[in-house]
């Protein structure tokens, strides 16, 4: 169960660099793929069972067979890195380290795509990250793997690195088309879905760093082949950026089906949660999904020991399951408090929220607020209700997720933890005096 | 009431960079060319040669007509360029720079959190505080900051040296607790590391940094 197919020449001195990854195997997918048709790329990444990294998990191959053909407007392909679920930092640790390995898979998928013109968005805080990529699109220009004519074959494409300026909302892909049109980055409602209108209208694909990679492995073995790693519909292998209170924060790469109790304890992984304290609750992919107390996360409510695969964290549904997300794994020990840290995630939804669609831009405030109130010592027993009920108002009644995204964590807080809300009712006194990072309502 | 009409082509905040409440504000222009000639003419702030440069090649990127999409990484240079923040001046540049209406860039520029609308001191302190840093003690780094510098956050130093800014997770959670300054993420913090970087930036910066360096804007013209 240690099998890598992404992070597999980490380790490699001088990685980042074009002649290292050359000599590697690197680009070998590219030789590959332009040699086939367009629409055998996209059959063979339907038939590895690829699934969105991002977070959603939605088929990729089947996202790309949604492009409008028809049209004669040009297509464009997206790379979504604008990590900023808390929790996550598996891209920003790709892009760093393996450069060459994202160029390569956005190569082979705009061939799929019949893309010329392709843009990585990076959130602007990874200006650094920026750079990295831009001199290693530079190599590649040099060495012929991107321009005009590539290798010979009469296929144009030219790859261009876009920095955001720090909005959560733009990791959303129609937040992220608007930012890269040079506006403010507000969802836009769909349908019209990307795919038929996208990027100045055109068609466009947005795919998540991490999928774009995966692209790579599965033209090199073979669509069938990658489909035998992992287990049932999750095929291959996951980035998982783990942190929190663990020994060994990082990223790691799984292959799909792994226990989750081996994924936290396992010396080659996690190494267990830290200082020998007890486990309290696990955020399994990003703030974003439920947070699940560690008997549920262990072992499925049916008792069956839970894997690190897309079925396996849901299961349950959102009453006694969670999500894979985009694999943000953020451990709590037993001193974390449930409501304190659901406060902070509020704060950082309320913060986020582009403020299009009042259930979000009003509902988040009001979670907020109430949450402080709770944890000043002012709080009621109706409060918690009072939570439920505005977390249920948010809940699908947004243009985006990011609504949902913010009513989760407080529905399955108050779910799983409903005693911590209310000890915090009844002992106002015991409270430790909470300092607030930044102040209550910025906005 | 004559001598208080004023020339249609002032924007909004010209009338406020000028500070003379009795001009009226409501004279918005929507012809960007006057606007666009007009900021030429009341400022006198130019990017240097190298950024142009580059500003010249990030506006090819993007198709024929669709040179607005460069505006967050020409903001991004501008707060290089322009000591860090976004004055309304610099917005004004920076749309006539993109042949767009002013408009344009103030809407952008107060969406996106990286953009500075107000003076800032050289070195920007930026503290992770979402769950994952906070969780292994973001909280204490930003109460030690205030304490140690006498700010609160959001605030800058009276020496214009540092202002403290809390912002959301930075992707760095696997080495928590975070600082960004610039564009160097320090990881790891503790109280230890927190006093040699203030430490260090009193020694060696002097003048403002941001996120994108100035050794990028030279860099990548060679």
């Amino acid at each position: 169960m240690s099998r890598k197919v992404l992070l597999n020449n980490i380790s490699v001195p001088g990685i980042e660099k074009y002649d290292v990854y050359r000599a590697n195997g690197g680009y070998r997918s590219v030789e590959k793929a332009l040699k086939m048709t367009p629409d055998a790329i996209v059959e063979e990444v339907k038939k590895s069972g690829l699934r969105g990294r991002g977070g959603a998990g939605f088929p990729t191959g089947m996202k790309w067979s949604f492009i409008d053909k028809k049209t004669t407007n040009p297509h464009y392909l997206v790379c979504n890195a604008d990590e900023s679920e808390p929790g996550t930092f598996k891209d920003r640790y790709l892009m760093e380290k393996l450069p060459h390995l994202l160029i390569e898979g956005m190569i082979v998928s705009s061939f799929a795509l019949d893309a010329h013109v392709s843009y990585i968005y990076i959130r602007g805080e990874l200006l650094y990250v920026y750079h990295i990529l831009e001199k290693a699109i530079a190599e590649a220009y040099k060495a012929g793997w991107l321009g005009k004519n590539i290798m010979g074959t009469g296929y144009d494409l030219e790859l261009y690195v876009h920095p955001g300026g720090g909005a959560y909302i733009c990791g959303e892909e129609t937040g992220l088309i608007e930012s890269l049109e040079g506006k403010r980055g507000n969802p836009r409602m769909k349908p019209p879905f990307p795919a038929i209108q996208g990027l100045w209208m055109c068609p466009t694909v947005v795919n998540n760093v991490e999928t774009l990679a995966a692209v790579v492995p599965v033209m090199n073995m073979g669509g069938e082949e990658y489909a035998k790693i992992g287990v049932g519909k999750s095929t291959g292998t996951k980035l998982i950026s783990a942190c929190g209170h663990i020994n060994k924060p990082g990223v790691y790469e799984i292959e799909l089906g792994l226990p989750v109790e081996e994924f936290l304890n396992s010396d080659q992984y996690c190494g267990g949660v830290k200082n020998g304290k007890k486990l309290k609750a696990v955020v399994a992919g990003g703030s974003s999904v439920p947070i699940l107390p560690a008997e549920l996360f262990l072992k499925t409510a049916k008792g069956e020991p839970r894997l690190m695969s897309y079925e396996s964290l849901a299961d349950g549904g959102f009453v006694t399951g969670t999500m894979l997300g985009s694999g943000g794994f953020i451990v709590m020990d037993e001193s974390v408090s449930v409501v304190k840290n659901l406060w902070n995630f509020t704060r950082f939804y309320h913060h986020e929220s582009c403020g299009q669609c009042s259930p979000c831009r009003e509902g988040t405030g009001w979670m907020e607020k109430v949450l402080h109130k709770i944890l000043d010592g002012h709080g009621k027993m109706s409060d918690i209700d009072l939570l439920w009920d505005i977390q249920t108002k948010i809940d699908g009644r947004t243009i985006c997720p990011l609504g949902d995204a913010a009513a989760w964590p407080v529905a399955s807080a108050i779910r799983h933890f409903r005693k911590d809300f209310e000890e915090y009712v009844q002992n106002p006194q015991g409270i430790k005096e909470v300092s607030y990072l930044g102040e209550l309502a910025e906005a | 009431l004559k001598k208080r009409l004023i020339p249609i082509n002032y924007s909004i905040f010209d009338c406020l960079a000028f500070n003379n409440p009795k001009e009226p504000i409501f004279a918005l222009n929507f012809k960007s060319p006057l606007i666009t000639d007009h900021c030429k003419l009341i400022t006198d702030m130019k990017f240097s040669e190298d950024a142009l440069e580059l500003i010249s090649r990030i506006k090819k990127r993007y198709p024929e007509g669709k040179q607005k999409s460069a505006i967050l990484p020409v903001l991004h240079i501008a707060q290089a360029e322009f000591g860090g923040w976004l004055s309304p001046e610099t917005m004004d540049y920076v749309a006539s720079v993109l042949n767009i209406l002013p408009v344009e860039v103030y809407e952008v520029a107060s969406f996106y959190s990286m953009f500075n609308l107000t003076p800032v001191g050289k070195c920007v302190i930026e503290v992770c505080r979402t769950g994952p840093c906070w969780l292994l003690g973001a909280e204490d780094i930003v109460n030690y900051l205030q304490n140690k510098l006498g700010i609160k956050v959001g605030e800058a130093t009276a020496d214009g040296m540092f202002t403290l800014k809390t912002v959301e997770c930075l992707a760095a959670c696997g080495t928590a607790p975070v600082i960004q300054m610039g564009e160097t993420y320090l990881e790891n913090m503790n109280i230890e590391k927190v006093d040699k970087m203030l430490s260090d930036c009193r020694t060696n910066i002097k003048e403002p940094i941001s996120h994108w360096s100035k050794k990028h804007i030279k860099k990548e013209q060679a």
